[in-house]
């Protein structure tokens, strides 16, 4: 699978897009009121990939989600999930799609087991003599047996999310779009919805998964996109996007050498070198650190450390959103 | 599909080779899947406590009627009252009629503006409108089981009237034949039928009501805006139904001709004025239905 960098400015071509899970083009969003929810967005998510769709409040996320399921319009520019054109293949594509978006939502005076038996109806899809059992499945997965006949109203924050996923997972899905999964949940819960989504990925399943938080679904994302006031700023894989920002090297060395050691630095066309007390640091750039080693030995400094930081996808996320998390506008 | 299905068999049936340039293949329909679709509807309609205890409130109108009427005979209030009350003393089967002739002005629209406005605005409200959307569940079906769902509660709430009556009044006064309007008297038989027809009528005139508070529900997010909103158009059709001055336009108001059951008790009822009724009703089915279809099969949700 293709999986080169796709910046904001980078639209993904034809080529490849059957491979693809999810392709967008041009996508645009503007809402009677003017204001532009999503901008352009050139989204490629390759199949088999765990997609970590990253971006403060208010940035977009949510709109895109909509715009792929054919909830909402989009002004402007094309989608294509799982090689199909949306909206026009809806009734063939979304049967393959697992869904959360914006949180649960199902009947409150209704029990938890009466709501997704309430969807399993409505799918003209669905097998109803399975229908006992995948609703058990689904119910068992998510650790709501005990609940399942209490009204919904009386959940928590958390089973409901639960409740959300199960819904999702009714059928064995090609793609899940899981919008912040981990709302409300408690750190075991966290735990639990990064457990489910590894498991999905390795059975064959494509996630998109979004949330504000990088944190939490950082570590199971093989792809990262990084929304921004509706723009897509970054996106990649995952191991690729820390890279992005030049790694500084940091130097250390004796206080005397210091100054020396930072005219070497920049000597090499290193940038922003830094001296503090014994140690120097400056931003790589293109030049190998191996380089860098050899130098100050040439030049006489004492090296008595140096390493690489390369700066985490949580510096790339806040240099490019401007924020950790929060509302952005 | 994924290595995760199940062992109950495929959950989905693939018909390879009918999708030429596409790589999906479409995932067949399951038989009987309209069906399930309104038989979830329904019961998600009359299951719900709300609406239960609207009907049961509409059914305590002829019980409270027939009761005044049993415990008021041979006084001086016998026969006092609007309508057909003073005929329920003479049959049972008046009582039916009366009840409807009641509930006709408020208590029926209010009835079926909370039914229809509900519809699709309470599922936009709770959020459970784009699940099903995704699900996937087309618009324009989801959209027809909707408008099934109000209708079948508007029905419910005629035909409660109705058995409630009919209980009751055969049960305090006996069904006898009618004494018509017009003088002269029909059969047992007839006489049921005729009323029969009556609950018929009224209940065809709140199909027009239906889908005025269906497109209103496509309009907003707030199901209680929708329903106020839908309440009010039988109100204000009313109004205006008695000013002279509108009279070019007054056959075409909603409740113009709600009244005009009252033909069936007559010897020979005027099918021309029992058309027309129907007639108008089925233009503002036409014209909301429309506007609701419209509306529902283009807007964003993003509730």
């Amino acid at each position: 699978m293709s999986t080169a960098l796709a910046g904001a400015d980078g639209p993904a071509g034809p080529v490849g897009a059957g491979v693809d899970a999810i392709v967008t083009q041009g996508l645009t969003k503007r809402f009677r009121s003017g204001q532009v929810a999503v901008d352009d967005l050139a989204l490629r998510v390759p199949r088999g990939a765990v997609y970590g769709f990253l971006g403060p409040n208010g940035s977009g996320k949510t709109t895109t989600i909509r715009m792929l399921l054919a909830l909402v319009r989009p002004t402007r520019g094309t989608v294509q999930l799982l090689g199909e054109p949306m909206p026009t293949a809806a009734a063939r594509v979304l049967p393959r799609i697992g869904t959360l978006v914006e949180g649960p939502a199902f009947h409150p005076y209704l029990s938890g087991r009466a709501n997704l038996e309430r969807l399993d109806a409505v799918d003209a899809t669905a097998d109803p003599r399975t229908r006992d059992h995948r609703l058990e499945g689904a119910l068992e997965r998510l650790g709501l047996g005990a609940a399942a006949g209490k009204p919904y109203r009386q959940y928590s924050l958390g089973m409901k999310q639960r409740l959300g996923l199960a819904a999702a997972l009714l059928h064995p899905r090609e793609l899940l779009l899981l919008d912040e999964p981990t709302n409300g949940l408690d750190p075991q819960g966290t735990r639990e919805v990064r457990h489910l989504i590894r498991e999905q990925a390795q059975a064959g399943t494509t996630v998109l998964v979004s949330s504000h938080l990088l944190a939490e679904i950082e570590q199971v994302c093989t792809h990262v996109g990084i929304m921004s006031k509706g723009r897509l700023v970054r996106s990649g894989e995952r191991s690729t996007l820390g890279d992005v920002r030049a790694a500084r090297a940091r130097v250390t060395t004796t206080v005397e050498h210091a100054t020396a050691a930072a005219e070497v630095l920049a000597g090499l066309g290193l940038s922003d070198v830094r001296v503090e007390n014994d140690v120097v640091d400056g931003v790589l750039g293109s030049v190998a650190v191996e380089k860098v080693t050899a130098a100050l030995v040439h030049a006489g400094v004492d090296v008595l450390g140096l390493a690489v930081r390369r700066p985490s996808l949580e510096q790339v996320f806040v240099e490019l959103t401007g924020e950790g998390f929060d509302v952005a506008r | 599909m994924s290595p995760a299905e199940s062992g109950a068999g495929p959950s989905v049936v693939e018909r390879p080779g009918t999708a030429a340039t596409t790589s999906l293949p479409p995932i067949a329909r399951r038989r009987g899947a309209t069906r399930r679709l309104v038989a979830s509807e329904l019961a998600l309609v009359l299951g719900r406590r709300r609406n239960r205890v609207l009907l049961v409130g509409l059914g305590l109108v002829p019980l409270l009627v027939g009761v005044m009427v049993r415990v008021t005979q041979g006084t001086a209030l016998e026969g006092q009252g609007p309508g057909f009350i003073g005929r329920i003393v003479e049959n049972g089967l008046f009582l039916v009629v009366a009840s409807l002739f009641l509930c006709l002005p408020f208590l029926l629209p209010l009835t079926v503006g909370i039914a229809s406005g509900d519809a699709v605005a309470g599922e936009a409200a709770a959020g459970t409108l784009r699940y099903l959307l995704v699900v996937p569940v087309d618009r324009t079906r989801l959209l027809l089981v909707k408008a099934l769902g109000a209708l079948t509660f508007a029905a419910a709430a005629v035909v409660t009237i109705a058995v409630v009556g009919l209980a009751v009044g055969a049960a305090l006064f006996g069904v006898h034949d009618i004494a018509l309007l017009s003088g002269g008297t029909v059969p047992v038989g007839d006489s049921v039928l005729r009323v029969a027809g009556v609950v018929a009528f009224v209940g065809m005139s709140m199909t027009g009501l239906v889908a005025v508070g269906l497109f209103f529900s496509t309009l907003t997010e707030v199901p209680i805006g929708a329903m106020a909103a839908t309440v009010v158009v039988p109100i204000v059709s009313a109004v205006l139904d008695s000013l002279p001055a509108l009279s070019a336009i007054q056959p075409w108001l909603l409740t113009h001709h709600w009244l005009d059951f009252a033909e069936l008790l007559r010897i020979s009822p005027d099918t021309g004025t029992l058309l027309s009724g129907l007639g108008v009703q089925a233009a503002w089915v036409a014209v909301f239905g429309a506007l609701a279809w419209a509306r529902f099969t283009t807007a964003d949700v993003s509730s």
